[in-house]
């Protein structure tokens, strides 16, 4: 990994907020501005040679995603603007027609806002009834899982990796378990995807969905991926252009198959060329090495702050490369200002995760997540600015 | 203002906020401000008797500007009638917006003067007054004096 290969590198920042999104190497810009200045043309279109070209990027990024997530077929890719818009079409394009009046979903306290507010419109809209797994110090414990599980539980709906507390779910084990209650594993992996390794077929994953631009990948384009039988029976969101086979003043209409059919309008090519070029850049170091050096930042980070007396770390015993603490009696948000002061970029708040503060006994927190481009001698930089905290006020009053 | 007489009574306030949790709620009204581009939550609680505000407490997270503008705004309106508390309000806003205003009359207030310099942190230091504008209006519509 060569630092150079990130334009934003090159500014004095220290980027510790990558669970929000992160910085592009310079492959993924150039690929985004080649295709509007070297084959700008729409997909799926045209006979010329511009859109054949066009075409043959737009379906090669498919056949890439389904070997980074190891699904089967590339007809089980569908590209969407980001995780939102995923968890949105598996909700009210599958789940609306597949789940009836009592069935149960579970998610847990600690989910993203994506994996929630979807979950309880529909429990509004249809009567499904939704349900949290309690957390055992802060994590998904398997027997509570099966504890939860009864015989209405028809979904369960998780984070593989949580934005706020970080830690890893054993989702195949859950997988496990729902497929025995005959209910589907939905995963979200907007923080899971970019930071290890992902194995639809051997988690044994019904739906996943996750973005492109925390992966390296430019915003506004994400994947939802769905077991072919599943995917299949879902009902698109959006009717139009590129989604139909024929329709005719008669009303026959006819929609195209997999994946199209879930596509409909021009899509965001340019995002969709990006994120090839950032799954070949995550593939260029591997997603192993990428976790093993996130886990090594933290721990990193962790033993320095023992040095510090005054901060409070929430999430020491979680595998991933995500720090959530306090400076004990500073508002999160002074302390982000502060370390802004420094150029020091972390998240303060709950992070659009608002029910995580029934589990975690608070509501705000800084947020370090950290990224493949991340280095010990940043996190020295934080420390020793962390260490002067008393100057705090002096500092954003 | 000078700087650090400023900073010291947005430090103290913000550490050791006035009125700060309140056990018993009865005859308190409730307003609630959250900043939604950022964190700042405040609950306000103001009791009013003939005209005035005889009591007020808040509960809530938020940053060291919105805790001690709170603070401070608390002990400014207690006593004061609803109309004194608005026109403190007016100034205090006059001030925010850098318009002419009565120095004299914010007190403490006046540690806020610079902030239009942080336009990012105009929500923060109006917050609490915002609130009371809100429970102040809740007494007119429940015709609670």
């Amino acid at each position: 990994m060569n630092r150079d290969d990130f334009l934003m590198l090159n500014n004095d920042y220290i980027y510790f907020d990558n669970g929000a999104t992160t910085f592009k190497p310079n492959s993924v810009v150039n690929k985004v501005v080649d295709y509007y200045t070297k084959y700008t043309a729409n997909s799926h279109r045209g006979d010329y040679d511009l859109s054949q070209k066009v075409d043959y990027l737009y379906e090669e990024t498919r056949d890439k995603v389904k070997d980074f997530i190891n699904a089967s077929s590339s007809k089980e890719i569908i590209f969407t603007s980001g995780t939102t818009m995923s968890l949105n079409m598996i909700v009210f394009g599958f789940m609306k027609y597949y789940l009836q009046k009592g069935d149960e979903i579970l998610i847990t306290k600690a989910e993203h806002a994506s994996n929630v507010l979807p979950w309880l419109e529909l429990e509004k809209e249809i009567g499904i009834v939704v349900k949290y797994i309690p957390l055992k110090d802060l994590k998904v414990d398997l027997e509570t899982v099966k504890n939860c599980i009864t015989e209405k539980t028809k979904v369960i709906s998780l984070a593989y990796i949580t934005n706020v507390i970080g830690d890893i779910r054993p989702i195949k084990e859950i997988a496990k378990l729902i497929h025995e209650n005959n209910g589907l594993i939905v995963v979200d992996g907007a923080q899971s995807v970019p930071h290890i390794k992902t194995n639809v077929i051997e988690d044994d994953i019904d739906f996943l969905a996750f973005s492109a631009h925390k992966m390296l990948g430019p915003t506004g384009t994400g994947v939802l991926y769905g077991k072919y039988i599943y995917l299949d029976k879902m009902k698109p969101i959006f009717y139009g252009g590129g989604m139909n086979s024929r329709f005719e003043s008669t009303k026959e209409i006819e929609y195209k198959t997999l994946p199209l059919r879930l596509e409909a309008g021009t899509q965001n090519i340019a995002g969709v060329l990006g994120l090839s070029a950032s799954i070949d850049y995550l593939n260029s170091i591997g997603m192993n090495k990428i976790h093993e050096h996130e886990l090594e930042l933290k721990n990193y980070l962790l033993e320095k702050l023992k040095s510090i007396d005054n901060i409070t770390v929430y999430n020491k015993n979680t595998d991933s490369g995500i720090v959530v603490f306090n400076i004990d009696n500073i508002f999160s948000e002074d302390t982000s200002r502060y370390l802004n002061h420094y150029h020091i970029f972390v998240r303060a708040g709950n992070h659009c995760t608002k029910m995580v503060k029934d589990e975690l006994g608070i509501k705000n927190t800084c947020r370090i997540s950290f990224y493949l481009y991340n280095t010990k001698e940043e996190i020295d930089k934080l420390i020793e600015v962390l260490k002067n905290n008393k100057d705090l006020y002096e500092i954003i009053l | 203002m000078d700087t650090n007489l400023r900073r010291e009574i947005i430090v103290d306030n913000a550490e050791n906020p006035f009125h700060r949790g309140l056990a018993n709620k009865d005859g308190y009204i409730k307003a609630n401000t959250h900043n939604e581009s950022c964190i700042d939550n405040i609950d306000l609680y103001v009791k009013f008797q003939d005209g005035k505000i005889i009591d007020a407490y808040f509960e809530g997270e938020a940053c060291a500007i919105t805790t001690s503008a709170t603070s401070i705004m608390i002990r400014k309106i207690i006593g004061k009638t609803k109309e004194e508390a608005i026109s403190l309000m007016r100034e205090y806003y006059n001030m925010i917006e850098e318009n002419s205003y009565d120095e004299a009359y914010l007190g403490e207030l006046n540690a806020y003067s610079n902030i239009a310099k942080q336009p990012s942190r105009k929500k923060c230091a109006t917050l609490p007054f915002q609130t009371l504008e809100k429970t102040i209006k809740i007494s007119e519509i429940e015709n609670i004096n």
